[in-house]
C-alpha cells in the first residue's frame, strides 16, 4: 500500500490521463453528434507531430499547440466530409484516417529530421505552478505543478460541459446524434451541425497529441500515441458519452498506466506484463459496462436528408 | 368567410404513378376539416406537399390569399403551418422544453434561454388544455403526452394551421378524448385543423367538413353532419362494404386448450378454442395480452398446461410449437413478425427454412423459395408483387399479408393472431378478415387477441375478456352486447 500513498503515483495518474482525456472529449463531441470516432488515434498522432514540428520550426511551443489544433481540424474535415456528406461507414473511414495519419506523420518525421529524430532544442510547453496550492501537503504535489495543457484541459472540460447543456449549439449536437430526422424537421441544418461537431472534435483530440509530444516531453516518435486514441474511445463509452464521465474514465486509464510504472520499481513482475495493465483495464471496463449505458440513439448511422 | 387555405388542381406524380390528381381543397379559419382515405389514397402525399416535404408537379396553393410554395418544413413553419406526424418527430433523450426550442432556440448571451421556453409553454398549455411538464424527459412521457409536445411545438412556432396525421392511431380512448377536447379549444381560438384519419367515428365526432380521397382524387367534400358512416365508407373504398359473412359455426373438438396458465402479469386462466371457431380475447391494452401471446408462442416461460390438439406443448420452444401446428401473427409485425431488411422471399421462408422443401441437408433450396414466394405473393395479393423487395419497403397492410401468408402456408391447426388489422386500411382489413374466416370454415381454431370491438364483433364466435391478466368471463358473441363487454373490460361483472 506504500505505492498508493506515494503522491508521485497520483501526479503521474493525472499527467498520463490528460492526453487520453483530450481525445476522449473529442470523442464525446463527435459521438454525441452521431459520428462514431475511431479516428481519435489518428487525430492524436497528427496533433503530436504538428505540435513538435511547428514548435521546433518557430521556437514557440504555443504555436505548436495552435498547429496541432489546426491540423487536427483539417484532418477531421476529411473524416467529417466522408462520414457526414458521403455517408461512408464511420468505422472503416476512421480506420483509414488512422492509417493515413500514422503513415503520413511517420513519413514526414523521417523526411524532416532523419535518423537524428526531434531536434534537441525543440521547446516544450511551460510547466505551471499553482501558487498556494502547490504548498498544500500531499495534494499540492499531485495537482500543484503540471504542464500548461493539463490546466487548460479543465477550462475546456467546463466550457464543453456548459456548451452541451446550455447552448443552442450543444442542443443541436445532441439532437442530431439522437434523431437527425426530427432535428431536420425542426429546422436544424443536420449535416452542417454534424460536420462542425466532428471538425471541432478533431481539433480537441489533436490537443491530446500535442500534450503527449510537447507537453510532458519535447519529442515526437512515430507510433508514440500507442493506442491511446482507442483507450480514449473506450473512455467515451465508459464515461457514458458525457464530458465529465469521459474525463473520469480517462483518469482510470491514467491510473492504470501510472501504477504499471510504479510497480516496475517496487516489484519484480515482468515489465511487459505490467505495461499491459491500461489495456487490460480497458477491456475489463468495457466488458463490465457496455450494455448498461446507452449511446446516442443515432450514433454511427449516416443521415440522408432525402429519405 | 374567405378561406385560410386554398388548394387548386394540385398534382403530384411519382414516376408513372399519379399520387395526387388535380386535387381541390379549402380550409376555413377555425375549421376542422377531415381528410379521409385508405392507405395509399394520397393523404400523406397531400400533407407532405403542404408541409414542404415534397414539391408539386402542377397546381397551386394559397395561404390567406398569398401564393404558398414551401420548399422545406422550415418554410411551412414560418408560414404558420404545423404538422404532427404519425411517427413523432421528437428526441426522447431531450426534455420537453429542449424539444420545443430545437431549431428555433431563444438565446441569452452565448447560452440558450430555456426559462423563456418554459414560460411560453405554460401559457400555451393553459390556453389550449395541453399541460405537460417542460422539464420532463420526453422518453419518460406516455404516447399521449408526447403528442401534446408535438402540438405544443407547432404552437410555439405560432402555427395557425395544424395538420394532424392519424393522431389517434396510438392513443388510448381516454387520451383520444383529451385530444378531441384540445382540438375544440384550438377551433375556438381560430386555429384551423386538417385531421387525417381512416376512423369514421372520429371524423364524425370532430370535423365540420370531410374530404374523401381515393386513388389520388377527391371523390367528394361533404358537410359531416349531413353524411353517414356508410356513405363515407362507400366513397372511401368505392364500393359498399358489407360486413364479413360469417356462416353459423359448427364447432368441433377443442384444438387449443389452456389450463391454469400463469406467467408474469398473467393468469391463472384457462380457455378452449374449438375447431371451426374464432375465440376473441377482448380487453383494454396492457391487461396481459402480450404476456398471453408470449406464453402461447413459447417466447417466455409459463406455468400451467397448453394442449394443442390434445398434445401438451409444455416446455416446447418456439420452433417446436410451430411444428406442432401453432401459427402466430404477432401484434407488432415489424418487430416480431418480419425481418424488415430481408426480401419478401426470405421473410416467407423464415418459419420453415430449416427443413424440406425449403432446404436439404442444411443447404437452402433458393429456387424453391423463389417459386414458393411467387405463389404466395400472388395468392395474397402482396403489392408491389415483388418477392425481392425488402419487407421494409411494403406498406403496413402488405407487410401483414406477408406475415399471414407465411403462417397460413404452414397449415396450422391453431392460429393465434394479435391485433391483425392495427394500422391497416379498410381494404387490407377486409382481406385479413376473409382469411381468418376461411380458416374457421376449414375447421381450424383461431384465437384473436384484439383491442378493436368492431373487429371482435365482426369475427368472433365467443368473446373472452381479459382484465388485469385474468379472464372476466367468456360470452357467445350472439348474446354479447358492446356495453356488457365494455363493462367487463373495466373489470366489472356484466
Amino acid at each position: 500500500m506504500n505505492v498508493l500513498a506515494n503522491s508521485e503515483l497520483w501526479a503521474s495518474t493525472l499527467a498520463l490521463a490528460i492526453p487520453i482525456a483530450y481525445a476522449a472529449l473529442g470523442g464525446v463531441m463527435s459521438e454525441r453528434a452521431g459520428v462514431v470516432n475511431v479516428a481519435l488515434e489518428g487525430m492524436m498522432a497528427t496533433g503530436a507531430f504538428a505540435a513538435v514540428a511547428v514548435s521546433a520550426w518557430s521556437g514557440n511551443a504555443w504555436l505548436g499547440v495552435l498547429a496541432a489544433l489546426l491540423c487536427g481540424a483539417l484532418l477531421s474535415m476529411l473524416f467529417a466530409w466522408a462520414t457526414v456528406y458521403l455517408r461512408a461507414d464511420h468505422i472503416v473511414t476512421g480506420l483509414a484516417i488512422n492509417i493515413l495519419a500514422t503513415g503520413a506523420t511517420g513519413f514526414l518525421f523521417n523526411a524532416l529530421y532523419g535518423p537524428l529524430g526531434t531536434p534537441s532544442n525543440t521547446p516544450s510547453l511551460p510547466r505551471w505552478v499553482l501558487p498556494g496550492i502547490d504548498q498544500i501537503p500531499f495534494l499540492g504535489k499531485i495537482v500543484g505543478h503540471h504542464e500548461a495543457l493539463v490546466y487548460l484541459f479543465f477550462a475546456l472540460l467546463i466550457a464543453l460541459a456548459w456548451i452541451f447543456r446550455r447552448t443552442a449549439t450543444g442542443l443541436r449536437w445532441r439532437a442530431v446524434g439522437e434523431n437527425p430526422k426530427a432535428a431536420d424537421a425542426a429546422g436544424v441544418p443536420v449535416l452542417r451541425v454534424k460536420f462542425w461537431a466532428v471538425v471541432s472534435a478533431g481539433a480537441v483530440a489533436a490537443l491530446g497529441g500535442a500534450s503527449l509530444s510537447i507537453g510532458s516531453l519535447n519529442s515526437f516518435s512515430p507510433h508514440m500515441v500507442a493506442g491511446r486514441g482507442f483507450i480514449a474511445l473506450a473512455a467515451v463509452i465508459f464515461g457514458a458519452w458525457a464530458p465529465l464521465g469521459a474525463f473520469l474514465a480517462s483518469l482510470l486509464f491514467g491510473f492504470a498506466t501510472a501504477l504499471a510504472f510504479q510497480l516496475q520499481s517496487v516489484s519484480n513482475i515482468a515489465k511487459n506484463l505490467l505495461l499491459m495493465l491500461p489495456y487490460l483495464v480497458t477491456v475489463l471496463a468495457l466488458a463490465g459496462l457496455v450494455g448498461r449505458t446507452s449511446p446516442p440513439a443515432a450514433d454511427g448511422q449516416p443521415y440522408d436528408p432525402g429519405r | 368567410m374567405s378561406a385560410l387555405l386554398e388548394v387548386r388542381q394540385l398534382t403530384k406524380r411519382f414516376g408513372t404513378l399519379t399520387a395526387l390528381d388535380h386535387v381541390d381543397f379549402d380550409l376555413l379559419p377555425g375549421e376542422v376539416h377531415a381528410l379521409l382515405g385508405e392507405n395509399g389514397a394520397g393523404k400523406s402525399t397531400f400533407m407532405n406537399l403542404l408541409y414542404g416535404l415534397l414539391r408539386p408537379d402542377s397546381g397551386s396553393v394559397s395561404l390567406e390569399g398569398v401564393s404558398y410554395q414551401p420548399a422545406s418544413p422550415k418554410d411551412a413553419v414560418l408560414a404558420g403551418v404545423g404538422m404532427v406526424h404519425q411517427h413523432f418527430m421528437l428526441i426522447p433523450a431531450l426534455t420537453v422544453a429542449e424539444n420545443v426550442a430545437l431549431g428555433d432556440e431563444p438565446r441569452r448571451g452565448f447560452g440558450i434561454d430555456l426559462g423563456s421556453v418554459e414560460k411560453k409553454l405554460a401559457e400555451l398549455a393553459a390556453e389550449y388544455h395541453l399541460e405537460v411538464n417542460p422539464r420532463a424527459k420526453v422518453a419518460d412521457l406516455s404516447v399521449g403526452l408526447r403528442q401534446r409536445v408535438e402540438i405544443l411545438k407547432a404552437f410555439y412556432r405560432r402555427a395557425r394551421l395544424l395538420i394532424l396525421d392519424e393522431p389517434t392511431a396510438l392513443l388510448t380512448p381516454q387520451e383520444s378524448q383529451q385530444l378531441f377536447r384540445a382540438v375544440r379549444a384550438f377551433q375556438e381560438r381560430g386555429i384551423s385543423v386538417i385531421f387525417i384519419s381512416h376512423k369514421l367515428d372520429e371524423v364524425q365526432a370532430l370535423s365540420g367538413r370531410v374530404t374523401v380521397l381515393r386513388r389520388g382524387q377527391v371523390v367528394g367534400t361533404l358537410t359531416t353532419d349531413q353524411t353517414s358512416p356508410a356513405e363515407l365508407a362507400r366513397l372511401m373504398v368505392g364500393r359498399s362494404l358489407a360486413p364479413p359473412v360469417r356462416p353459423p359455426s359448427r364447432p368441433g373438438p377443442a384444438l387449443l386448450e389452456v389450463r391454469d396458465l400463469q406467467a408474469q402479469g398473467l393468469g391463472p386462466l384457462g380457455f378452449q378454442v374449438r375447431a371451426g371457431e374464432i375465440l376473441a380475447v377482448a380487453g383494454v391494452e396492457g391487461n396481459g395480452q402480450e404476456a398471453l401471446i408470449a406464453a402461447l408462442a413459447g417466447w417466455s416461460r409459463s406455468q400451467g398446461e397448453v394442449l394443442l390438439d390434445g398434445r401438451p406443448l409444455g416446455r416446447l420452444g418456439v420452433r417446436a410449437r410451430a411444428e406442432a401446428g401453432l401459427g402466430l401473427v404477432p401484434s407488432d409485425r415489424q418487430e416480431d413478425g418480419l425481418v424488415l431488411p430481408l426480401p419478401v422471399r426470405d421473410n416467407l421462408a423464415l418459419r420453415a427454412y430449416h427443413r424440406p422443401p425449403y432446404s436439404h441437408s442444411g443447404v437452402l433450396d433458393l429456387p424453391y423459395w423463389a417459386t414458393h414466394a411467387e405463389t404466395l405473393v400472388r395468392e395474397f395479393d402482396v403489392r408491389p408483387p415483388d418477392r425481392r423487395a425488402p419487407a421494409a419497403a411494403l406498406s403496413g397492410g402488405n407487410q401483414q399479408k406477408v406475415v399471414l401468408a407465411r403462417e397460413l402456408a404452414a397449415s396450422p391447426k391453431v392460429l393465434v393472431v394479435s391485433q391483425p388489422t392495427r394500422g391497416l386500411d379498410i381494404g387490407a382489413s377486409q382481406f385479413v378478415y376473409s382469411k381468418l374466416l376461411d380458416l374457421r370454415a376449414a375447421g381450424k381454431a383461431v384465437l384473436l387477441v384484439s383491442l378493436d370491438l368492431d373487429e371482435i364483433f365482426a369475427l368472433a364466435d365467443r368473446i373472452a375478456v381479459l382484465y388485469r391478466g385474468r379472464l372476466m368471463g367468456t360470452v357467445p358473441s350472439e348474446s354479447a352486447t358492446r356495453e356488457g363487454i365494455g363493462l367487463m373490460m373495466l373489470g366489472q361483472e356484466a
